[in-house]
Order: C-alpha cells, then sequence, then structure tokens
C-alpha cells in the first residue's frame, strides 16, 4: 500500500481557515480523516473532481477541514444531498462522511434506497456507537446494555448490524474496519473510490470523551487498544473456534460485486428514449 | 347490470384516450419551440411544460395527488432532452437531492401536496441559508394531515412563508389560471436563479387539474434567467460574496472552486461562526437581497380597482371567482375592484396600502380559516381593520362567485 507521509496529508487541510478543529482530545475522528485523506491521495484524484458530503454529527464535521468541494448538510440526509450530486455529475467522485446516528437512524431511509439502487457513492460510515455531538444519547448501534444518556439505566434495544443491512439493502461493496486500523481504513477507501457502485465503508471508532466516560471504557489509549483486541479479520474467522469470533467485530470485505450502476443505468435509459425519437 | 357497467368502462377508457390526446398535442407545440398554436391543458401540464421551457434539467419528487402529473411528465420528457428525473424514497430526499443536484449546476425542480411539503420545511430552510436555487412546486390540498384528498384548499400560504425553522424571508408565487402555471413556474426557476434561493410555487388543486385552452409562448419569447459564475480565479472566490444588491456569482462543485457549504451560519466564504457579527451580517445579507429587489419580486393584478367602494383581495382560484363576482356586481351598478398578488411572499405592502386608501371594505375571500386576511389587517392605516371582512372556506369547496356577490351585498 501507498506510503503517504504526513506532509501530503497536510497539503489536503483547510489549514489557514478551519483549524483548530472542534473534535476532542483523543477521539478517533482526526485519525480516520488521515486515513481517507491518505487513501484518496494515494489515488492521485483531481481534488477539484471530489465532493465530500455529511450529515450531523462529531464525525460529519470532517468535510469542512479537507480540501476538496465538501458540502456539511442536515442530520440525516448526506446520502440524500450525495445522490443529487452524483446523479446530476456522474463525472465527481462523491464520498459521504455520515455517523451511526445519522446513518442508520434519521438517515436510515436513505441509506438503504442508495443502496438498492446501487448509485455510485462511497460511504463512509463512523461508528462511534453513540450521539457524539449531542451528548451521549443512545443510538440504534449503541450496544445491548451499555449506558447512554437517555438509557440511563442501560439499553434496552438491540442493536444493528450495518453491514447487514446494507448488504440486505443491495450494496455492492461493503467492508469494515475500525479507527485502529488505519492502513486497512486506507486501503478500504481505495477500494471504495474504485468500485463502480454503491459502497460502504464502516470503521468502529471511539468517543473516548462520552461514550468512554459513560462506560468506564479506561481512556482513548486503552480503547484503541480494545478495537484492536476485540476485532478479527475477516479471513481468521473460519479457522478459529466459534467462542472466539462470538461478540469480536470483524475487519474485511464482505461483499465486492459489480451491479449495474445507477448513473449508467440511467445514462442507458436516456440514450435509449433518445433513439426512440429518431427511428420515429 | 353488465351492460350499462360496460357502458361506464368504455366511457372512462374513452377519457383516458382523449386525455392522453390531449397531452399529446399539447407536448407537440411543446417540442416545437416557434409558431405554437392554442392548446387545451391541465395546471400541472402548463407547471411542467413551463419547466422545462425555463431549462430545468433535474427532478427528484415523491407522488402525491394532487402534483403526481408533474412528476409523471417530467418522468417522461426528462429523459429525452438528457435531464434527470428520479422518483426519490420520500419528500425529505427529494428536497435534498434538487439542493444537491443545483450545488451541482441543475436548474432543479420537485413538485409536492401538503403533507410531502411539511416533510421539505427543514430542507428548504436549507437551500434558504445556503443559497442555493431550487424551485417546490406546492399543489395545496385540504389539510391538516391527510385531511381531504384532493379537495382544493388555501392552507399553506403562512406555512410557504414560515414553515421553516428559523427567520429567513420567503420567495412565494401564486398563479390563477392554467397559462400563468406555466409563466410563473419559468418565473419561479428564474428567480430562484437569479436571488439563489428556494422560490415557492403554490398552486389549488383546482388549478393543476383544470384545463385550459393556452398557447404557449414561442421559446424566442421566453425569457429565461441562468445564475451568473463568477469569473474570479478560484482563490478570490466568495460563495456569498457582498455584491451589488446581495445577487452574488455562484459556482458549481466540480468547476474548480472548491468551496464548503453548510447549513451552520457561515461567514462570506460559506465556512461555519460563531462570531456574533458575522451571524448577523449572514441574516442581514438574506433579508436584504428580498428586501432591496422589492420591485423585481412583486408581481400583481389590479382588476377594476380605480373607482372601486369594495375591494376583493384574493390569491390563485379564489380570485377567478372574485373576478367573476366583480363582472357580476359591476353588471348591477356595484362598484367593486379586485386586487390580485401573483408574488404572495414577499407581501405586496405598497399595492394594498394604496388600495386600503381609495376603498372603505375590502372582502378577503380564501379556502383556509383566515390566513392573507391578516396581512391586510397589518396593513390597515388606522387600525380599526373591522372594514376588513374574511370570507373562508376549509370543507373542500370552493369559494363560489355567488358567495363572494353575497358577501358584497352583505357589506355594502
Ligand atoms: C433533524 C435533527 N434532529 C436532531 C438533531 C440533533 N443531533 C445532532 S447530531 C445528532 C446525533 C449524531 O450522532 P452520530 O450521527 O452518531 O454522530 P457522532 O456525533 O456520534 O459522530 C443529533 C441527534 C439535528 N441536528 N437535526
Ligand atoms: S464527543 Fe466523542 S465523537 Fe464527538 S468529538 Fe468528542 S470524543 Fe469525538
Amino acid at each position: 500500500m501507498a506510503n503517504i507521509p504526513q506532509r501530503v496529508v497536510h497539503e489536503y487541510l483547510r489549514h489557514d481557515k478551519k483549524f483548530p478543529h472542534v473534535w476532542c482530545a483523543g477521539c478517533s475522528n482526526g485519525t480516520v480523516l488521515g486515513a481517507i485523506i491518505r487513501g484518496i491521495a494515494s489515488l492521485e484524484l483531481d481534488r477539484n473532481d471530489i465532493v465530500m458530503v455529511s450529515g450531523i454529527g462529531c464525525s460529519s464535521r470532517m468535510p469542512v477541514y479537507v480540501d476538496f468541494n465538501t458540502l456539511h448538510t442536515l442530520h440525516g440526509r448526506a446520502i440524500a444531498y450525495a445522490t443529487g450530486i452524483k446523479l446530476y455529475k456522474p463525472n465527481l467522485k462523491v464520498i459521504v462522511i455520515t455517523g451511526d446516528g445519522d446513518c442508520t437512524a434519521i438517515g436510515g431511509n436513505h441509506l438503504i434506497h442508495a443502496a438498492r439502487r446501487n448509485i455510485d457513492l462511497s460511504v463512509i460510515l463512523i461508528n462511534n456507537n453513540i450521539y457524539g455531538m449531542t451528548g451521549g444519547q443512545c443510538s440504534p448501534t449503541t450496544p445491548h446494555e451499555a449506558l447512554a444518556t437517555t438509557m440511563p439505566y442501560g439499553n434496552i434495544e438491540p442493536d444493528f448490524d450495518i453491514c447487514q443491512l446494507a448488504m440486505g439493502a443491495g450494496a455492492s461493496h461493503v467492508a469494515r474496519t475500525t479507527a485502529f486500523h488505519t492502513q486497512e481504513v486506507q486501503k478500504m477507501v481505495v477500494d471504495s473510490l474504485t468500485h463502480p457502485g454503491f459502497s460502504l465503508i464502516e470503521v468502529m471508532s471511539i468517543c473516548p470523551v462520552i461514550f468512554g466516560r459513560l462506560n468506564k471504557k479506561g481512556g482513548p489509549a486503552q480503547m484503541m487498544k480494545d478495537l484492536r483486541d476485540n476485532s478479527i479479520p475477516l479471513t481468521a474467522v473460519d479457522k478459529l473456534p466459534p467462542e472466539k469470533v462470538e461478540g469480536k467485530i470483524i475487519r474485511g470485505t464482505l461483499r465486492k460485486e459489480v451491479q449495474p450502476e445507477y448513473c449508467n443505468v440511467y445514462a442507458d435509459l436516456v440514450a435509449r428514449v433518445q433513439n426512440m425519437g429518431e427511428d420515429k | 347490470m353488465p351492460n350499462s357497467k360496460k357502458t361506464t368502462k368504455t366511457t372512462k377508457a374513452a377519457a383516458k384516450e382523449t386525455k392522453a390526446q390531449q397531452t399529446d398535442t399539447a407536448l407537440k407545440e411543446l417540442e416545437s419551440k416557434s409558431k405554437r398554436k392554442n392548446v387545451l391543458m391541465q395546471g400541472n401540464e402548463a407547471v411542467s411544460y413551463g419547466a422545462l421551457d425555463a431549462g430545468c434539467n433535474f427532478f427528484a419528487g415523491y407522488p402525491i395527488t394532487p402534483s403526481t402529473e408533474i412528476a409523471e411528465i417530467l418522468a417522461a420528457e426528462l429523459p429525452k432532452r438528457g435531464g434527470v428525473f428520479i422518483q426519490m424514497e420520500d419528500e425529505i430526499a427529494s428536497i435534498c437531492a434538487i439542493t444537491g443536484a443545483s450545488l451541482a449546476g441543475a436548474k432543479a425542480l420537485t413538485a409536492t401536496s401538503g403533507p410531502g411539503f411539511s416533510l421539505m420545511q427543514e430542507g428548504i430552510g436549507f437551500a434558504k441559508i445556503t443559497e442555493t436555487p431550487c424551485v417546490v412546486v406546492n399543489v395545496q390540498r385540504v389539510g391538516p394531515s391527510t385531511g381531504m384528498p384532493t379537495s382544493p384548499a388555501q392552507g399553506d400560504i403562512m406555512q410557504a412563508r414560515w414553515g421553516s425553522h428559523g427567520d429567513a424571508p420567503a420567495i412565494v408565487l401564486y398563479p390563477d389560471s392554467v397559462k400563468e402555471c406555466y409563466e410563473l413556474t419559468i418565473r419561479a426557476i428564474n428567480l430562484s436563479e437569479k436571488y439563489r434561493t428556494c422560490v415557492i410555487l403554490l398552486l389549488d388543486e383546482v388549478l393543476g387539474h383544470m384545463r385550459e385552452s393556452v398557447r404557449l409562448p414561442d421559446m424566442e419569447n421566453v425569457r429565461v434567467i441562468n445564475r451568473i459564475k463568477p469569473t474570479v480565479p478560484p482563490h478570490w472566490y466568495k460563495h456569498y460574496d457582498e455584491n451589488q444588491k446581495y445577487l452574488s456569482p455562484l459556482a458549481s462543485y466540480g468547476e474548480g472552486y472548491r468551496f464548503h457549504v453548510t447549513g451552520l451560519t457561515h461567514d462570506a466564504l460559506g465556512f461555519p461562526t460563531n462570531k456574533a457579527t458575522e451571524g448577523a451580517e449572514m441574516m442581514e445579507r438574506l433579508r436584504k437581497k428580498i428586501s432591496y429587489n422589492i420591485r423585481d419580486l412583486v408581481q400583481i393584478e389590479s382588476h377594476q380597482l380605480e373607482d372601486a367602494k369594495i375591494a376583493l383581495f384574493a390569491a390563485g382560484i379564489s380570485a377567478r371567482s372574485a373576478k367573476a363576482a366583480v363582472a357580476i356586481a359591476r353588471s348591477e351598478g356595484v362598484k367593486v375592484g379586485l386586487l390580485r398578488p401573483l408574488t404572495i411572499w414577499p407581501f405586496p405592502d405598497e399595492a394594498v396600502r394604496k388600495m386600503l386608501q381609495h376603498v372603505e371594505t375590502v372582502i378577503v375571500p380564501e379556502l383556509n380559516q383566515g390566513q392573507l386576511i391578516h396581512e391586510i389587517k397589518r396593513l390597515t392605516k388606522d387600525k380599526s381593520d373591522s372594514n376588513v371582512i374574511g370570507l373562508q372556506r376549509v370543507n373542500g369547496k370552493m369559494i363560489t362567485p355567488n358567495d363572494i356577490l353575497r358577501k358584497i351585498k352583505e357589506v355594502m
């Protein structure tokens, strides 16, 4: 994998305009952003052709810091805005940055329908298992029995498996890793941007200040170590006894298949309709 | 009586066929671009043709009666012209998709009715604060909620003005004929491009579905306004430049400008700010770009008001009844006139004030429990508003010329 030096990452930042950033010390959002930029940089894409769209949440603050075409939208709606951009200008590379609440609670409908259409968006979902921005309310991925400010007695609801959800809805590229595994994030971003269709990358991340404190997770370093220790690569799953797989984060590419992409399908429709006119 | 059943069926099928034929003829006129002839068309058709003639090349929407014909026509027509049509998963997605497309350079429109219009409100606010051109057509029906699908009502006049949270002005147009549906759709798209905002076109259910004979203007006579593009190099570009009258150039994604757009309060470059001065500046900019351009934005029709003692103030389909009432009253020697706003927001304060100086009584017929009437009362000079009289109806039925006539006689 391409080794992208820090200097190059800096070149992608709006360093004179938007820093310091809003994230708490120890938050993994910056780490993930670095890996995303490395992935983009290694592809040597023209940054004028990249649009980064986000919803609302801590993670969704990402676009303002990077020197692309950027759009910070409404809570849950990033994919819907991105659909409009991509469909009107299919030559643009459209990346969606979203959180677990943003994408699977309020924005769940847009997620499943974009996946179903297989429109060429790269959705990078940063899953910190909580509503960070609003101060620790439970999200659809807050683990069962974990504490959240709106689940003061422990979460009574079951949680979503976001990758399964996306695959069930028809996403043609689905992968998962963690904020600890930055090289994997970088590689998955490359895979996602070169995949011709809907792509969802779930990055399990940490919110040490809210989720961590509420659930006594022991600070940023410990939570990063937990991501390392509580996850296993997909390739290892078959080799391990079931009890060692149980409850673990499975990292890897869960699906990658080429299916008709929506903008192409639409372009074909336009060609067909326009030819119909000529045949007359 | 199987036979009679069959007859109804055939008649229905025949009616459907005629409808299709009519649409076909209308479409031919649209395609001919010049020497267009008179054709029978529906308000919703006229909206669709207006959108196409104004250069609309992106539609995202979700089906809802009585607006659906607009989506159906554009689903057939946009691909022929290389434009984009997409049926989204809901109205929230629809307003978001057209805003995204517009940021990429599209002339984008959506159409809906009350329930969908309510869902779009957050997105309408986003288009306003980010100064992104787009048009929302709301073919109104009786509410609240599902209400009476799909009988006429004019219940969304205030929602069109104040529906989205926060405080920002609105541009809302209101046609009263099929021909005007065409004209005001073009105007709505033009104004959205010029003023960089979400413009709303309010239609009445009756108008959306009513057929009238219309001669579309030849394309060379259609005035189309396109957003001003920046000519400066990217590093000079300000997404919200304090240009003349606050109408600043607009770059699109993918053109090298790499600007930032956010629904957070922002500075001239588009970056979020918490500074009170910059926040106030942004809000002033949104306000002034409307209030400095009232003359360009406000359109009214003044009908036989010169010598009138009684004025009717009505919009859309209620103004049609009002006009008929004026004719009947005049034939009986009663001096009645009509003031009709084609732009309801910003409200035509100046014209209403002028009218109030000359008439003794104003009657405001509207299909709601009183919305426009409060604007007239706000403008009564002497604070006694007892001469501003409402004529309101919310039962899904129209206000007829006779209803208005009766009211005129009551107040005489
Ligand atoms: C329509 C709407 N509802 C609620 C909110 C409040 N809100 C802001 S961010 C957020 C949750 C964000 O959580 P998530 O998407 O998981 O992102 P994180 O902050 O954890 O990165 C909520 C509920 C909002 N901004 N808009
Ligand atoms: S609240 Fe949590 S997710 Fe948000 S910036 Fe702080 S640590 Fe990160």
